[in-house]
């Protein structure tokens, strides 16, 4: 029942790592090119890299729009400095969830031993519930959910899919895109 | 050198070359009009924000070089959208630089306070508000290349006003910071070998050329190829004049209005080498159908355009020149064996061109057909002048006419279809190069549109030839309503008289003249001609029934191209006939069909334009 580490994205998805540059607008400019494409976004992850001048989205995309296009289209985003598809075998896939589930005493420590076996953690308690912290690809978090259920759950949220491809290779390996750091 | 912002603007231009801006003051750009009195720049000052980009447009596709207006905020820079989109659709390459409100006041709702970097978002190529005096000539050294780089564009620059007026130490940077930026010029050598066996392999090729050849001035280079190879072409909207109309291997325009020949080429062929073209709906029709027996070598210089609507069997990456050249030094090397096999296909093609003339029927008197009208604005002003249109059937009847001999000779709006586009792009182009007489060949809608730049022209003494082919109505729409909506004409209607385009000349102080009938025509065309040294107006009223033909319906395959209002009236009366038929089977009849597979009809109209 456990979903295993390497559980597979679903099928009908892409997952794209968009290395920008950290400007003002890049975001919306993303944001915008996808909507008036017409294409799906489903996740959307944006964060800081090891480079203070790049910043690095994770894009999930549903199969149905046409990546070639999709990618081309980025690419041509002033800001857009590097985009690689990240192949769901080939990469570490990872969104965070918080849960707040419904708790009495009767239940309290059945949650937390289901908490235990996806390596999940107890991030707050009151009398009636429990947060729990888990971290996983999304097959695992949706399993997760699934079990929780039963015990009612408040409040879910959960973050858009980051990754990085296995490997020592990092994404600017082979490339031609030259960032300098802020020294 | 301590400087302000607004000097760092003006000495940004100046570095770059900048010699001539379209421009209009306002609030929060005041600043850099200070400067600009001693700036080495021709500033022509608009009547409207929209007639400064199209001028900026105009500029630009006549010259190649970057068009540059300047404006202020707010409604100013809302005025800029149509001509950025424009800008977009058709590569060209414009910078825009406008004023915004103070620093402090983004995002209050301030006067005169818009979002323009994030309205202009997806009309410009990239665009940036400025957040520093610093960052002033950085960015719009940056725009510029942008904007004349790859595939160009429009690019915008938003200088809040408070930047403007920061002191800050000059400096010209010696390097650009687009990491991101990095348009690929040469093609793959594989690809290259890859599409030249495809061309010597090939029995039925033509070269399908673009837009693209324009901004690459790859003209030169596209008829050392297609007479290397002895390729037929044809050229697209937007590329009228880079191959010349009267050459062997000339076959026309493709699309909705193309000629016959062209839009047949495409259908037939085995191979479309298409260069700087982007597979365009108003090119191919119903993309299924479009070209169906044709493999394709697709240049392109942004990769976008590759596959994005037709499967390339050979993609090339690069900028036409560029890899044109690397096709025409791969097929020497390859001697006569890069030929292909094409005499029969060219001998075909030559035929079918004898035999599907463009049709015009003239009378010798009373009534001018506008295409006579066009045919002889050609021959006043001849292959040296620089003809602009506006958009609908005066556009298609221009373009399918004039026999185009040269790049830069053509200036329209294809991509967007602007209307109101001529009387600003033609002043543009005037400034840009006053080496040639430019002719604004126009429509009685189009010019209502944007003719208060007529001051302008007067002001700024910018003769051009301003033509009206005048028909009272939105001819185009006209066109359809009759065509697609069983003549029930909503709408379409504009007084042929009013205003009235002599007096209007009147007005303005220049001179103007009008043709009513054929007699008259030849006369007012060489008084026109005649007038040096300032703007005039040409009122030339036409027939109003005249439709653009060929045409090939919206959304429809090449293949039921229709030559002639007779033969769509006709094809028109066969289906209501068939349909009566089906349902009294008992009188069907037999009908001939011609080679294409249509009804064969007897086709009325007289003389070949």
């Amino acid at each position: 029942m456990v979903a295993d580490d390497t559980t597979l994205l679903p099928v009908d998805r892409h997952t794209l790592a968009v290395l920008v540059e950290n400007k003002p607008g890049v975001l919306t400019r993303i944001a915008g090119l996808f909507a008036r494409r017409g294409y799906n976004i489903h996740s959307l992850a944006v964060g800081p890299t090891e480079n203070p001048r790049v910043s690095r989205l994770t894009i999930v995309v549903g199969a149905e729009a046409h990546l070639e296009q999709v990618v081309k289209q980025l690419n041509k985003l002033i800001p857009v400095l590097k985009i690689v598809e990240l192949d769901a075998t080939e990469s570490v896939q990872r969104e965070l969830q918080l849960v707040k589930v419904a708790a009495t005493p009767e239940t309290r420590s059945q949650i937390i031993e289901l908490a235990d076996v996806f390596r999940a953690k107890i991030v707050d308690v009151d009398h009636d519930s429990l947060t729990i912290e888990a971290a996983g690809n999304p097959g695992k978090l949706q399993a997760m959910v699934e079990l929780l259920e039963p015990f009612g759950i408040r409040e879910l949220v959960r973050s858009g899919t980051i990754a990085l491809s296995r490997g020592s290779k990092s994404i600017l390996d082979g490339s031609k895109v030259r960032i300098q750091s802020v020294s | 050198m301590q400087v302000t912002g607004a000097q760092a603007v003006m000495k940004s231009l100046e570095e770059l070359g900048v010699d001539t801006v379209f421009g209009y003051p306002g609030g929060a750009i005041l600043p850099a009009y200070d400067p600009l009195i001693e700036a080495k720049l021709r500033h022509i000052l608009v009547r409207h924000e929209q007639g400064a980009i199209h001028m900026a447009e105009g500029f630009a596709h006549a010259t190649g070089r970057v068009g540059v207006c300047i404006v202020t905020s707010g409604p100013a820079a809302t005025n800029l959208i149509t001509g950025l989109c424009d800008a977009m659709m058709d590569s060209i390459p414009v910078l825009a630089i406008t004023g915004q409100v103070a620093s402090q006041a983004i995002g209050s709702d301030a006067f005169q306070e818009a979002d323009v970097t994030g309205i202009s978002m997806p009309v410009t190529k990239h665009n940036e508000l400025v957040t520093s005096g610093e960052r002033i000539a950085g960015a719009i050294k940056e725009a510029y290349h942008i904007a004349s780089t790859g595939r160009p564009g429009p690019v915008l620059v938003d200088i809040p006003k408070d930047i403007l007026n920061q002191q800050v130490e000059w400096h010209w940077p010696d390097h650009m910071d687009l990491p991101g930026y990095r348009p690929t010029v040469r093609g793959h050598g594989k690809m290259v070998r890859e599409a030249l066996d495809l061309i010597s392999s090939s029995s039925r090729p033509v070269i399908y050329a673009g837009g693209g050849i324009v901004r690459a001035d790859a003209a030169e280079e596209l008829r050392t190829l297609a007479t290397q190879l002895e390729i037929p072409v044809v050229t697209t909207l937007m590329a009228r004049g880079v191959f010349p109309e009267t050459h062997e291997l000339c076959v026309g325009m493709p699309g909705m209005h193309g000629h016959y020949t062209a839009v047949q080429a495409l259908q037939q062929a085995d191979l479309l080498v298409a260069l700087g073209t982007r597979f365009d709906d108003r090119v191919t029709g119903h993309l299924p159908s479009f070209a169906p027996s044709a493999k394709v070598i697709h240049v392109d210089v942004d990769p976008a355009e590759i596959g994005k609507n037709r499967v390339a069997d050979v993609p090339i990456v690069g900028d036409a020149k560029v890899v044109i050249g690397q096709l025409i030094k791969a097929a020497g090397e390859r001697g006569a064996a890069a030929r292909p096999s094409a005499s029969e296909w060219r001998t075909h093609l030559a035929a079918m061109k004898q035999a599907h003339p463009l049709r015009v029927d003239q009378p010798t008197s009373g009534v001018i057909k506008p295409q006579t009208a066009i045919r002889r604005i050609h021959e006043t002003w001849g292959d040296d002048a620089i003809y602009v249109a506006g958009v609908g059937q005066h556009q298609m009847w221009a373009s399918q006419i004039i026999p185009w001999s040269r790049p830069r000779q053509w200036i329209n709006s294809g991509g967007l279809g602007t209307m109101g586009f001529a009387v600003p792009a033609a002043i543009g182009a005037q400034v840009g190069d006053p080496s040639r007489q430019v002719v604004a060949i126009d429509g009685d809608g189009c010019f209502q549109m944007t003719f208060q730049e007529l001051a302008c022209a007067v002001q700024f003494e910018i003769p051009v030839v301003f033509t009206v082919i005048n028909n009272g109505y939105l001819g185009m729409v006209r066109q359809w309503q009759h065509l697609f909506y069983n003549d029930r004409l909503s709408e379409v209607a504009i007084p042929q008289d009013s205003p009235d385009l002599v007096k209007l000349a009147d007005a303005y102080g220049i001179p103007g003249f009008r043709a009513a009938a054929i007699e008259e025509l030849d006369a007012v065309l060489e008084k026109a001609a005649a007038v040096t040294g300032e703007p005039v107006i040409v009122d030339i009223r036409v027939h109003p029934d005249e439709m653009v033909f060929p045409m090939i319906p919206a959304g429809q395959s090449n293949d039921s191209i229709v030559e002639s209002a007779e033969e769509w009236h006709a094809r028109q009366a066969a289906a209501a006939r068939d349909e009566e038929v089906e349902q009294r089977p008992e009188v069907a009849e037999q009908r001939e069909l011609d080679d294409a597979g249509r009804p064969k009809t007897d086709l009325a109209g007289g003389g070949v334009a």
